[in-house]
């Protein structure tokens, strides 16, 4: 009995198990199938779109879809069919990289947007490098991804690749800094971070640029990304004296920091970077969230003549995630991706070579020279692969909505 | 050592979630020696439960006064369902079978568990907000109270004495404690141990339901995950207390909770010690506790000798 029971088991986890793998050999067979009139090219998309992360994430893929739907309705390139390919990393460097190998493996793949995280993007930049696919991120903001380890002393680009439309945190964490303790006058900093390679950086750069300005950091700790109880730590924060707290680390901790820290009297505001400039941090802090601070990348899309077009297709198609923080510049590196493909397929007379090797090289060649006026700014990029737009934003929660403060950019020096 | 009765208090009330969810491990083991490593989620779709009654079928505006009792009836069917029906259809199939099935199971149902919600609950692809309590906050002697720990306040205390009574003085409840001395001789007596396990199950899930409310109070919102954790720490708190005592578990899930606020707020301060203390090692000072106390009471701190029967 026992025996047969076991054997049924068996059979029933075997005969899922060929299942899921025959639906995913099939999801294979139809993205490989195109148009015959038209080639289709890829652009492949990383960014967290469930859970962790998720909400900003979601606004990466459908940034992308709304570049990559324009540019075949309007027929950008003559005989291309762009399609998007989207896959979930939820944040985590391991299934970044597993996305990237994917991405790499698939043979109409010319280029991809994403990731969000800059420690996804560390175990991806090598997979793309080996492969000569270029990669755009309109999120990553950690210093050491485009000018190496040692960029404060000697910056050194490690992959020729990689490009991103976002600024850095070596000018964000400056930016803040300067508001915080030279705008508002908050001397006695707490100062907070997720122990990842964007929060724990930007806190960083948030610490040594504010000790210049004069500041004081009266107090530090660290947080694990998944804890949502943080009673004791705001307790902490409550009796340090502290007149701000900046957050170095993404919405889903500090939505709730913020909610526990205001329920336990603490009256000061809590600043953070583009991790946390979302809509979905007020909607679940709520009242808590009111003067709340954060920077982002760019120039606020909604004040944008070029992005009223963008802003309105996202909301009528009622794509989900928000696309305030980066979809404005997800929709920008990809037309970075369509026009480095319409070069390629302009210098080869009207159509795309078939040597894959040879259009990927060629591809990186062309989004190093890109140059175009974007719906978020300027698109170019340095010798490094960062942006030449090196706009930057403080927004603050007034009356349940972020209202930028101050645009601008921070001078390093 | 500033704000220490506020920080023995936030302990105090995270401990008390810990010990409710705790109640359910400890209640299991007791009776069949199986770690439901699914009894995370069966705290999550508590909240979940609690969440939907919330949402979906109480009018807009109705007064928390009427709500909260609601939500717990809802949260709690959810839950016992859910662990009644994970008895029924994973584990009952497999008693008699070597531990490591029904192990193995239980984290595949865990799994499981978190991808249906994740899947079919509307927008429980990442968090969802719930509703907080209207009142609050309470100062008392120096120390803030909010309205979610008032909550657990009451809740938890309450829980454990009905517990307490249940299986000291009815007949039932006498019936679960023959079954957890010796499940074969228990049934020779005339008990039906089935339905004891099942009751087992159904009164860990109320308990995790009750646990699943208080953290969508406390945290401010509920998500698919939210188990993952939350089980782990209950886990270690039944572990902690001794598996298989409910007062145990109750006990464990204070200390741990204690353990994490006091490392959180103090270890950085001891000269020395700053990259060691803080948010990110409370959950490793907490296991240093626990292997402490295991170390020299292997059984845990309330445990009975069940080593001897395993």
């Amino acid at each position: 009995m026992r025996q047969r029971s076991l054997i049924a088991i068996t059979a029933v986890l075997s005969a899922g198990a060929l299942t899921l793998t025959a639906c995913g050999s099939r999801d294979k067979k139809d993205s490989a199938g195109g148009d015959s009139g038209t080639t289709t090219v890829v652009i492949g998309v990383d960014a967290p779109l469930t859970g962790q992360n998720s909400a900003t994430g979601l606004g990466i893929q459908y940034g992308t879809q709304i570049a990559v739907d324009e540019a075949n309705a309007k027929k950008t390139v003559p005989g291309v069919t762009f399609k998007v390919v989207a896959l979930d990393d939820k944040a985590l460097p391991a299934t970044g990289q597993q996305n990237a190998s994917q991405l790499v493996a698939d043979k109409q793949a010319l280029g991809v947007i994403g990731p969000l995280n800059s420690g996804v993007a560390t175990s991806m930049q090598q997979t793309f490098a080996a492969a000569n696919l270029a990669e755009i991120s309109p999120a990553n903001t950690a210093p050491e991804l485009t000018q190496g380890k040692n960029w404060q002393t000697a910056k050194k680009r490690p992959f020729k690749t990689y490009f991103r439309t976002a600024t850095t945190d070596a000018l964000q964490g400056g930016f803040a800094a300067q508001y915080a303790v030279k705008t508002l006058g908050k001397k006695k900093l707490f100062v907070v971070d997720d122990k990842q390679t964007y929060g724990a950086g930007l806190a960083r750069l948030f610490k040594s640029n504010a000790l210049k300005f004069g500041g004081k950091v009266i107090g530090e700790d660290h947080v694990n990304t998944g804890d949502r109880d943080f009673s004791s730590l705001v307790t902490k924060i409550k009796n340090s004296g502290a007149d701000l707290v900046y957050y170095g680390g993404q919405y889903d901790e500090s939505q709730v920091i913020t909610k526990q820290l205001k329920d336990a009297g603490a009256k000061i505001p809590l600043f953070g970077g583009d991790g946390m400039f979302s809509d979905t941090y007020i909607k679940t802090a709520g009242k808590a969230s009111e003067g709340d601070l954060a920077t982002s990348v760019g120039v606020p899309l909604d004040t944008v003549d070029a992005a009223k077009d963008f802003i309105k297709t996202y909301k009528d198609k009622k794509y989900p995630g928000d696309y305030g923080t980066y979809g404005g510049y997800s929709f920008d590196a990809a037309n970075a991706l369509i026009k480095a493909v319409g070069e390629v397929v302009s210098a080869n007379d009207g159509k795309l070579p078939g040597d894959l090797d040879k259009n990927r090289k060629d591809v990186v060649a062309a989004v190093q020279k890109t140059n175009f006026q974007g719906i978020a700014g300027p698109v170019a990029f340095d010798d490094y692969g960062d942006t030449v737009n090196k706009q930057l934003t403080v927004y603050q929660v007034k009356n349940g909505k972020w209202t930028a403060v101050k645009s601008g950019t921070f001078d390093a020096a | 050592m500033h704000a220490l009765p506020q920080q023995l208090a936030n302990g105090l009330f995270l401990g008390s979630m810990y010990g409710l969810i705790a109640i359910g491990y400890t209640m299991v083991y007791g009776i069949v020696q199986l770690i439901n490593f699914a009894h995370g989620e069966i705290f999550m779709t508590g909240g979940f439960g609690a969440l939907t009654v919330y949402v979906y079928v109480l009018p807009d505006g109705v007064s928390m006064w009427v709500a909260v009792p609601l939500m717990i009836v809802g949260g709690g069917l959810v839950a016992v369902l859910v662990a009644i029906g994970a008895e029924r259809f994973a584990y009952r199939p497999l008693r008699g079978a070597p531990r490591l099935a029904p192990l193995i199971t239980a984290i595949g149902l865990s799994l499981a568990l978190q991808q249906l919600v994740f899947n079919l609950y509307p927008n429980a692809k990442s968090a969802i907000s719930f509703p907080g309590l209207p009142f609050g906050p309470y100062h008392l002697a120096g120390i803030r109270i909010q309205a979610g720990d008032i909550f657990l306040l009451v809740a938890a205390p309450l829980c454990m004495a009905a517990l307490a009574f249940f299986t000291k003085t009815s007949r039932t409840g006498r019936a679960m404690q023959a079954t957890a001395q010796d499940p074969d001789t228990a049934q020779l007596m005339g008990i039906n141990t089935n339905k004891i396990i099942v009751i087992a199950f159904a009164i860990g899930g109320f308990f995790a339901a009750i646990a699943g409310v208080a953290y969508g109070f406390k945290i401010g919102s509920v998500s698919y995950d939210m188990g993952f954790q939350a089980g782990l720490k209950a886990f270690t708190a039944a572990v902690l207390g001794g598996i298989g005592n409910i007062y145990g578990a109750m006990l464990g899930g204070v200390v741990l909770g204690l353990a994490e606020a006091v490392a959180t707020a103090y270890i950085s301060d001891i000269p020395g010690m700053q990259q060691l203390g803080g948010q990110a090692w409370a959950a490793v000072w907490a296991f240093v506790l626990l292997i402490l106390v295991l170390l020299f009471r292997p059984q845990g701190l309330l445990g009975e000798r069940v080593a001897d029967r395993a």
